[in-house]
């Protein structure tokens, strides 16, 4: 009985954070509600006993809605409305209603289809994290393996564009160029 | 069975809030105490005996006075703010075992709220999430000392929790599990098997990075008195203030409790010894918050972000290589 309550608690406060997010025209109130919601999905990670999913959500979704916070920052003035330009309403929201339909439709069609049932067996005295352990390294270790190249080359890619000079390479360029460089350097710190 | 569960839960979640609530409060006593007896001076001495009973003049005096909105904050997140600082600090507490387990009239109790076996990891996000109660009240303020808080709360909430999580990461390796109840077990055997003798350096980016998890002073930069005024605090005033203040010492508290179960032994093997030294222990660790505010200067935002992803963080990750060598 309390799972259902909480289900429904839950289910009802993620959707309307959500829709605040998406209807609302003010920066600080669209962000807030955007970290509410997430931290709000990771109750029914709770809820199924995924307690390893529930607090990875929350560790991972505060810190990346906290990131959006900082651009909101620096984009808006969060404490005023934000000036938004609006096409053609009807299209806006026919074609938004049917993305997540389509959507939907994609996620569930296979689980209609045929029964959903689970692939692995539980393992006896493993915990959650064993659980998950076990199974990124095994059948999804592939997929893991590359969402981590992924995230090393967003941060090599990171680092280059916000550090200075980093376009040059000096295994690239001879002797003389790169005492030029210094000298130019020298100067700079000169004057 | 199930309503006896129930009744239990929530007899202990009020003893936890009723208890950590006065403890934050008289956390402000000690604290000026402290600070006094290290800068030669008194403290509060006029209310009570030792001005012990200045913490109530405090609650009287913050609960009676008016509750001000200034005119062009946001208001529904300004009014929130303060809420979700104290409240994840409490909720953070639901993880953490205060206590071993002792038995009260033929009854057991574990003075545990939840025992979810990912203990740790729920701990650090959720007093992860209680940063945005000074983001968010910062950012509602319409105030420029505000902002600029806001804006250090979340460069600093950025640069720490990196340093955290990596830190803890190699203790964890070493006990295979996420649970405090199994970290204090992995040290029931006595002063020799305590973690932080295998881990020194976990130990010591972990204790900086809880400096900086709680803002405490060398990282005091979100609040700076001299430098922008109260920070997110300043449009702030009575209770909604106040709960900014139980958030802070409440995390304090519960800080100073997870770095001796993490590092130093728990209440090793749940004797009354054993419940005693776990004090103890929390009690040196809340103190040295205290200490390092009276002696040390704060650091510069910038510094902070320096230490933290240049330093700090490489240290780290070092740490965890030796220690998954070495494992293996």
């Amino acid at each position: 009985m309390f799972e259902a309550i909480a289900f429904y608690l839950f289910s009802f406060l993620t959707i309307a954070m959500f829709y605040i997010t998406v209807t609302t025209s003010q920066a600080l109130y669209a962000l807030s509600a955007l970290a509410a919601g997430m931290i709000f999905i990771s109750a029914f990670f709770f809820i199924l006993g995924a307690d390893f999913l529930g607090a990875v959500q929350i560790v991972v979704y505060s810190g990346a809605v906290m990131a959006l916070y900082a651009f909101g920052m620096m984009f808006f003035d969060t404490t005023r409305d934000v000036k938004e330009k609006k096409g053609n309403k009807y299209l806006i929201t026919g074609l938004a209603t049917l993305a997540a339909i389509l959507v939907v439709v994609i996620v569930s069609a296979p689980l209609i289809g045929e029964n959903i049932s689970a692939y692995y067996p539980m393992t006896e005295g493993a915990g959650n994290t064993q659980e998950i352990g076990m199974v990124l390294f095994t059948k999804y270790l592939v997929p893991f393996e590359l969402a981590a190249v992924m995230l090393l080359v967003a941060m090599i890619s990171g680092i280059v564009l916000a550090g200075k000079k980093m376009d040059l390479s000096l295994t690239l360029m001879s002797d003389r160029e790169i005492i030029e460089m210094r000298e130019e350097k020298n100067k700079k710190v000169l004057l | 069975m199930e309503t006896a569960y129930l009744i239990e839960t929530v007899i202990k979640i009020v003893v936890v809030l009723l208890v950590f609530s006065a403890l934050a409060g008289l956390g402000t006593y000690f604290e000026r105490k402290v600070l006094a007896f290290m800068q030669r001076r008194l403290g509060p001495m006029n209310v009570g005996p030792y001005g012990l009973l200045q913490v109530a003049a405090d609650g009287v005096k913050l609960f009676t006075k008016e509750d001000v909105i200034p005119q062009n904050v946001v208001a529904p997140i300004f009014k929130i703010a303060p809420v979700v600082t104290a409240a994840t600090a409490f909720m953070a507490a639901a993880a953490i075992p205060f206590l071993p387990q002792f038995t009260i009239f033929g009854y057991t109790v574990h003075p545990i709220v939840a025992d979810i076996n990912i203990g740790i990891l729920y701990i650090l996000g959720v007093m992860g999430v209680g940063l945005y109660g000074p983001l968010l009240g910062g950012m509602a303020s319409a105030n420029k000392f505000s902002l600029i808080s806001a804006a250090r709360g979340a460069a600093v909430f950025i640069s720490y929790e990196v340093v955290t999580g990596l830190s803890i990461l190699a203790p964890i390796m070493m006990v295979g599990s996420l649970s405090l109840i199994d970290f204090n077990n992995y040290q029931a055997g006595g002063f020799g098997d305590w973690i932080i003798w295998t881990q020194p350096v976990a130990f010591v980016l972990f204790w900086i990075a809880a400096f900086a998890e709680t803002g405490r002073t060398p990282f005091h930069l979100i609040a700076n008195d001299h430098e922008i005024i109260d920070g997110f605090g300043t449009e702030y005033s009575g209770m909604r203030w106040g709960l900014f203040f139980i958030g802070e010492y409440a995390n304090m508290f519960f800080m100073s409790f997870v770095i001796p179960l993490l590092f130093l032994g728990g209440f090793g093997d749940g004797s009354l010894l054993g419940a005693l030294g776990l004090l103890g222990k929390m009690a040196f660790f809340f103190f040295f918050f205290l200490w390092t505010r009276a002696a040390w200067p704060d650091v510069r935002p910038d510094q902070l972000m320096w230490l933290c992803w240049k330093v700090l963080m490489p240290i780290a990750v070092l740490n965890i290589l030796v220690t998954a060598i070495v494992l293996m």
